[in-house]
């Protein structure tokens, strides 16, 4: 346990040594802020759609800027290019549980990501925009809803990246969950807009629990016990799903280079 | 140490043949493999490129799965107690690393305590003698992206034995170093299999490194052993010649005739012969006194046949 504490405080170290990275990525992410904003707004002009007025707009907006950077929505590429130069074989000769490893490092990553790329967006919406902020004893629930998402957000993203045990380029996986993630989880359109049945559809998958359900916690919109239930059901499931795909690669799979 | 009984790996190839079929090929890339290192040896395991010595690391290692065959290293089964094995062996691969590219050298030696679960007192005593026998001080606190070679490879060197592994496999540990670097290296290695008793696995294609570390050479060629012993006995078995090279005072022609010797050379207008000469036939000794009979002798060497002449002709051999 001792080792995967430490792996996780390097991950926190390893992304505060690009600080340049993190402020280019803040700008970026708060002039989309701004753009989301823009549309959303535009498009509730008439009126509330689905409980969404201006306030809760604004919230699920900056929240959800936060929250991308926090989660990391795109998938990343390291494990995959460890594999396909060959890399991997280091992280696979020694002595710890590979997927728990990677596990640590990237909640290393998200903590940094909190105090740089979450707080600063929700500060920035809260100071300009109406905002609705949740009662107090909301806010441990949506902490405890945001790690369920980052766990299931590494898990979608460590099987995006084994996939690259089997295909070596594994770009078009990459190109597919990018866009799924995009309108699936709730970041192009709050899922609450989509029809009923859509809706039905969506919740049975595991994007709305990266995104959706932690915004939906913190502006009290459904209940947080069903929503927590449904990001621990996922977070399960993609993190045995992940295992076993990493067993049956070490052991099928040629692993490159001299 | 290591135990290796007709071990075979195969792959499966997928090629494209016409439009939409695709052809699985089967690829033997070790073959019947077999071989023993006892504790405290030093063992080169020598073979050209695709010759199947990284695929042997990789099962000796425990990433990859042997398709048939029997591999105990430290009387472990490398794939499955693959943990239990990393704890006791080391590995370092000379084309890779195994530390964290943006944090400094001293924070992977930190993680890696952790992760091999290294008490504080066996990593500090470890760590102090590695930063002192390869000089590692002046760049402890630099991130490993900008080392440079020789440096990281010193830092991939200490990474891999601050466990105190008894056996330390090295794939290629001395390439893209220069001179100076491999021969540091080179020392350390020697110094760590001698007074330390660590067993010692090397893949290399430069001999040098072989004939510095290893009293034993192990060859590979397209997935099977070619050949393994003492480097002198292979070099006696196939390259029996040995050259005796003399300087003459004065230019002299007619030694070709000497007892024993099987091919000359003369250089240097006849004030330099080399006689080829073959140990079963003569001895340097009996060689050296007939010429001294002949002529004046002003200065004289005998020259082993070189290590990449020794290989070369194993490869051939078959």
């Amino acid at each position: 346990m001792r080792a995967y504490t430490r792996l996780a405080l390097a991950g926190f170290r390893r992304y505060s040594t690009y600080r340049q990275a993190m402020v280019a990525g803040m700008a970026t992410n708060i002039a989309f802020g701004l753009l989301r904003m823009a549309v959303l707004v535009a498009a509730i002009g008439q009126g509330p759609i689905a409980g969404y007025d201006v306030a809760a707009t604004a919230t699920y907006v900056w929240l959800g800027q936060g929250l991308m950077a926090f989660v990391l929505l795109y998938s990343d590429k390291q494990l995959s290019d460890r594999i396909r130069s060959g890399d991997v074989v280091i992280d696979l000769y020694r002595p710890w549980h590979l997927q728990l490893a990677l596990l640590a490092e990237d909640v290393g990553r998200a903590g940094y990501a909190a105090v740089v790329r979450l707080v600063p967006p929700v500060a920035f919406g809260a100071v300009f925009f109406p905002f609705r902020w949740p009662s107090a004893g909301t806010l441990p629930l949506f902490a405890v809803s945001a790690v369920l998402a980052l766990v299931i957000s590494f898990g979608m993203r460590f099987l995006v990246n084994a996939t690259t045990f089997w295909l070596l380029d594994n770009r078009g996986v990459h190109g597919l969950y990018m866009s799924c993630t995009w309108v699936l989880c709730g970041l192009a359109v709050p899922i609450a807009f989509f029809p009923d049945w859509a809706r039905d559809i969506l919740w049975s998958t595991p994007f709305p629990a990266i995104f959706q359900a932690p915004i939906d916690v913190f502006l009290e919109q459904g209940a947080p016990g069903t929503i927590l239930v449904n990001q621990a059901f996922w977070a399960v499931v993609v993190l045995v799903a992940g295992h076993l795909v990493l067993n049956r690669a070490v052991r099928k799979v040629v692993v490159q280079g001299g | 140490m290591i135990e290796v009984r007709e071990l075979r790996r195969e792959f499966t190839l997928s090629t494209k043949v016409g439009r939409f079929r695709r052809e699985k090929r089967t690829v033997l890339a070790v073959d019947a493999v077999s071989f023993d290192v006892a504790a405290g040896e030093a063992v080169g395991y020598v073979g050209p490129n695709g010759a199947g010595k990284s695929t042997t690391i990789k099962m000796l290692t425990g990433v990859l799965v042997p398709t048939s065959g029997h591999v105990r290293v430290s009387g472990v089964d490398p794939s499955r107690g693959r943990r239990e094995l990393a704890r006791r062996i080391g590995v370092v691969f000379g084309q890779r690393s195994q530390l964290w590219w943006d944090l400094p050298l001293r924070d992977s030696f930190d993680l890696l305590r952790a992760i091999y679960r290294v008490s504080r007192g066996d990593y500090e005593a470890r760590l102090r003698e590695c930063v002192e026998l390869l000089d590692l001080g002046p760049f402890l606190d630099t991130p490993v992206r900008q080392l440079s070679l020789g440096q990281r490879m010193r830092g991939e060197v200490t990474a891999a034995l601050l466990h105190g592994p008894e056996l330390l496999v090295l794939d290629e540990p001395t390439i893209g170093l220069d001179l100076e670097s491999k021969e540091r290296l080179r020392e350390f290695l020697a110094d760590l299999n001698t007074q330390r008793g660590t067993t010692l696995l090397l893949t290399t294609h430069d001999l040098d490194d072989i004939e510095r570390l290893c009293p034993r050479l192990v060859v590979i060629d397209r997935g099977t052993v070619l050949a393994d012993g003492p480097l002198d006995e292979l070099r006696a078995e196939v390259a029996p010649e040995r050259v005796l090279v003399v300087d003459l005072e004065k230019p002299a022609e007619g030694l070709d005739d000497l007892p024993g010797v099987t091919a000359t050379r003369t250089e240097l207008n006849g004030l330099r012969h080399h006689l080829t000469f073959r140990r079963a036939d003569t001895t340097a000794a009996a060689l050296i006194s007939a010429v001294a009979a002949r002529a004046e002798v002003h200065d004289l060497v005998v020259v082993e046949p070189e290590i990449d002449d020794v290989v070369r002709r194993l490869y051939a051999r078959r």
